[in-house]
């Protein structure tokens, strides 16, 4: 889900990077009036997990390899702005020093697995929970934020390389950037993620949440956020 | 109800917990590299090197010869000596990147966070 350098046309990375760019002015914003200095600590631990539950390659046998992000849990316990700069702060580290994503690429991968992936969790997460506390019901919905919001990431990531063909090629069409058409990146990318990194995602965001249930649920945003939203 | 003093024992007690658990996370990072090797799975879908890309598809696309290079990563792909084929010293590479990597990001977010977060009254 880290796409390298060269993959990625300038049409394409720079708007990403705008929108990355636009997305972190707001979040900035957003973290100053509704997150509390208490956050700090547990804030740099969420970015640290990112950056290490990323660093788990699961093996596809014979095949792929992928992983879990963390963005779908850390916007549920502290919002999706927070996510967003979080996993930025993971991305941009793995970036620069481990050569894991590109830096012409820094924006796209931002932009999917920060600031688009983060929102679609703490959405899929508000709207199945609908605001219960019971136990089995958060715990299921944290599940399918995190199943759902991976697998959408990678679509969207699929597409961003399924452009390239469209958006230059050599004139004896050979591409320019990314080789491989929609009809191939989707399917590569989405499957991989249904069937098994999905999953994982789901379940980690879901043991995660369930623990901060039990111990601690003042702490997460998503309750807190929650009374607002519900009563519209 | 808890006093304020108890109220923040809980919440370092709780920290502790979790940073211990970040490290034991450090500490299993070998696993990310040795799960692939072991099942035979190669790179992540769209992850290729432009040499191995070149032996998938026959050529390298001219823009990603161009841009693939532009960045040379001090620890690329969290080693220190990629051509180095011992299983043991990539898993000693990969701990230590992993702790680096983490430790760097805490301490990052930690001072981007005591920036824009709203201070308490």
């Amino acid at each position: 889900m880290h796409i390298p350098d060269g993959y990625l046309s300038p049409q394409t990375y720079i708007p990403l990077f705008g929108l990355f760019v636009a997305a972190t002015a707001i979040g900035v914003k957003k973290v100053k009036t509704d997150i509390s200095a208490r956050n700090i600590p547990y804030l740099g631990m969420a970015a640290a997990f990112s950056f290490l539950i990323m660093m788990f390659n699961l093996p596809i046998p014979g095949g792929t390899t992928g992983h879990a992000v963390g963005s779908a849990v850390i916007a549920i316990l502290f919002g999706p702005w927070a996510a967003m700069i979080a996993v930025s702060v993971a991305l941009i580290i793995q970036a620069f020093i481990f050569g894991d994503g590109g830096i012409t690429a820094i924006g796209a991968n931002c932009f999917n697995m920060a600031v688009f992936m983060p929102f679609v969790s703490y959405y899929v997460f508000k709207i199945f929970n609908n605001n219960s506390s019971e136990k089995r019901r958060v715990t299921f919905s944290a599940f399918i934020a995190g199943y759902f919001s991976l697998v959408l990431t990678s679509i969207l990531t699929a597409v961003e390389f399924g452009i390239q063909p469209l958006i230059a090629s050599t004139a004896d069409g050979k591409a320019l950037y990314c080789p491989y058409d929609l009809s191939v990146a989707i399917p590569a990318m989405a499957i991989e993620h249904l069937l098994f990194f999905g999953i994982i995602e789901g379940i980690i965001t879901a043991f995660i949440v369930g623990y901060f249930l039990r111990n601690d649920p003042g702490m997460i945003y998503a309750f807190r956020k929650g009374g607002k939203d519900a009563n519209r | 109800m808890l006093s304020e003093k108890e109220v923040k024992m809980r919440i370092d007690k709780q920290q502790k917990k979790i940073l211990v658990t970040l490290l034991l996370l450090c500490l299993i990072t070998p696993v990310g590299i040795l799960l692939p090797m072991f099942f035979n799975a190669g790179n992540a879908w769209g992850e290729w090197s432009a040499q191995t890309l070149k032996d998938i598809i026959g050529y390298v696309p001219q823009g990603l010869a161009k841009y693939s290079d532009v960045w040379k990563a001090p620890i690329a792909d969290y080693s220190i000596n990629s051509g180095d084929r011992s299983v043991i010293h990539q898993s000693g590479f990969y701990l230590v990147s992993g702790i680096v990597g983490a430790t760097i990001t805490y301490v990052v977010m930690l001072f981007i966070s005591r920036l824009i977060t709203k201070k308490d009254e």
